[in-house]
């Protein structure tokens, strides 16, 4: 029986006072939250409420707004089949989140990606090395400033022969 | 100019570790190209003999800036690039990002588009299984067992072929329906195929299933417990394979999943037999599915009557100025997708694919990310690799079934 609903409900009353702001959004409950928040609550939604399976970090680029960057995380529960989704604002002068490698093992790669995709610092995440790109890659191409045709090749091209 | 000496080329990659732990341990290099793995992924080893003491697995040599990419395109013009995610069942892509982008436009679907969108899903993650069991058959040996789930795979992308016009990345989800309905005759193929199925299927059960080479090298190899599973992200297949009956079909069921009748084939521990089975398995039960499927179908629209999205008939376009106008919206400005986010998951082949959708109203899409399963599994994949001999690398790593498209992205 799924009894997700329930669960959300739960969730909402419990957590929504450490949140800003609350809601739903087709079927997933959204809350937004200040960044030194993100762990205790994480723990808590891990740990009491059972969303055991983090499922994606990503983080999305206002370029016009203060803070710039939303970090956005969406969690998975086994047991009553609902989703959470949690969203918090950083600076782009200190992107600068909690890591949750210690609570999911699975976040330890998708923190890299989101770290170099949009340069989002995970505190004491200790391997945020270049996971699809490559060693020596300048700047965070997924930021709004990043120019798509830019390039930078590994290896210098070849001078076409007239 | 001329290329610099090899020994200058700077290296892609900073390994995690360049020293072995145990004395007389050796740091091998496999990959990214290697003929014994399908994926281009590059695995940093350390071995003591014949065992895995460590991995460092690398990912992105195919990596062609999808999300990127996506944000200068139309909410249309960007289905192409979905199918080029999982490219063994690039169906599957095109039916999770569509009910994305019509969660955030609030369209319902026609029946005869749901049950069409479930048929051909359930029939590419076949497809999906067809490769992954086949390739990791073969680079064991059995070159029998691989050709004939190839040759049932062949049948069935050209009957894809047939509907799509493309063998493997067909392009054929639209916001809001499907590119064209089914041509005449397609049913009846489709019939015959899941019959011949059926044959081929039951043979390489007979070749390899209770074969002793191939249980020495599948049980108890790349073991991975329900728990460590979950903690590590793992979902579809490789989660069930522990013994964890958790799919989204039946927990989240979505398009016209809630009115079949179907099972969740689960494993006994986790290991590579089990992860070979419960593909197997699903197989059977996606044929179970489609047999079902086929009898729901009624004759109708595929695509919903919604001007927003879908366009209007070609022979109103040249006759009416309205319908012109509509098609050229369509077309230069995109379906116009009101501000706001959306996720939505569907049970992929491999694990939960997730398309996660922002957007600030108009035709381009400000942010389009994929959760793709591959990319979280390769992040967990050296659970099921360290301790075990160099040799099982091979067969563990085709039992996850990488796709170098959805994990790179």
């Amino acid at each position: 029986m799924n009894t997700g609903g329930n669960l959300l409900d739960r969730v909402q009353a419990s957590l929504g006072a450490q949140a800003l702001e609350t809601g739903m959004a087709h079927g997933i409950l959204v809350l937004q939250i200040a960044p030194e928040s993100l762990a205790p609550m994480v723990d808590r939604l891990k740990r009491e409420f059972g969303f055991d399976l983090f499922l994606d970090v990503t983080a999305t680029d206002w370029p016009q707004r203060r803070p710039r960057f939303d970090v956005v995380y969406h969690f998975y529960s086994t047991r009553d089949f609902v989703r959470v989704r949690l969203k918090t604002r950083v600076e782009e002068a200190d992107p600068t989140v909690d890591t949750l490698v210690p609570l999911y093992g699975s976040a330890r790669y998708m923190e890299r990606e989101c770290h170099e995709m949009y340069g989002i610092r995970f505190r004491d995440n200790d391997d945020l090395r270049p996971l699809l790109l490559y060693e020596g890659f300048v700047g965070h191409p997924l930021r709004k400033d990043y120019p798509k045709q830019k390039e930078q090749p590994l290896v210098p091209y070849r001078d076409v022969q007239p | 100019m001329s290329l610099p000496p090899l020994t200058t080329l700077p290296n892609p990659i900073r390994p995690a570790f360049t020293k072995g732990l145990t004395p007389g341990s050796v740091i091998v290099n496999i990959g990214p190209s290697h003929p014994a793995t399908h994926g281009t992924i590059q695995i940093v080893a350390e071995i003591s003999g014949e065992r895995v003491v460590r991995t460092d697995v690398h990912c992105g040599y195919l990596h062609r800036g999808f999300e990127k990419e996506c944000e200068s395109h139309t909410w249309h013009t960007l289905i192409p690039y979905v199918d080029r995610l999982n490219y063994c069942s690039a169906l599957i892509n095109d039916f999770a990002y569509c009910e994305a982008v019509e969660k955030l436009m609030g369209i319902e679907l026609t029946p005869r588009c749901r049950h069409l969108r479930t048929l051909l899903a359930e029939y590419s993650r076949i497809a999906d299984h067809l490769t992954c069991v086949a390739a990791a058959l073969m680079e064991m040996g059995a070159m029998t067992a691989f050709l004939y789930l190839v040759t049932i795979r062949d049948y069935v992308y050209e009957h894809i072929a047939d509907l799509t016009g493309a063998r493997v990345t067909h392009s054929y989800g639209r916001i809001g329906g499907l590119a064209r309905d089914l041509p005449d005759g397609w049913l009846k193929r489709l019939e015959e195929i899941l019959d011949q199925m059926d044959t081929f299927v039951d043979r390489v059960h007979g070749l390899v299933d209770r074969n002793r080479i191939f249980i020495d090298r599948m049980r108890d190899v790349g073991v991975i417990a329900t728990a460590e599973a979950i903690n590590w992200g793992f979902t579809g297949p490789i989660l069930r394979s522990t013994g964890a009956p958790r799919d989204l079909r039946k927990d989240t069921p979505y398009l016209s999943y809630g009115e079949l009748e179907f099972e969740i084939p689960v494993g006994i521990k986790g290991d590579n037999y089990d992860r070979y089975y419960v593909r197997m398995r699903e197989i059977d039960e996606s044929k179970h599915m489609i047999r079902q499927l086929i009898d729901l179908l009624q004759p109708g629209p595929v695509s919903v009557d919604d001007r927003r999205c879908t366009l209007p008939d070609k022979e109103a376009v040249y006759t009416e100025i309205e319908a012109l106008i509509n098609h050229f919206k369509l077309i230069m400005d995109g379906p116009q997708v009101p501000a706001g986010e959306a996720y939505s998951a569907h049970e992929g082949a491999n694990g939960e694919l997730g398309f996660y959708l922002v957007s600030v109203g108009g035709g381009v899409p400000w942010k389009v990310h994929c959760r793709s399963p591959s990319f979280v599994h390769m992040g967990g994949v050296h659970k099921m690799l360290d301790g075990y001999q160099l040799a099982d690398l091979v067969p563990t790593f085709g039992s996850i079934n990488m796709i170098g498209g959805e994990c790179d992205r």
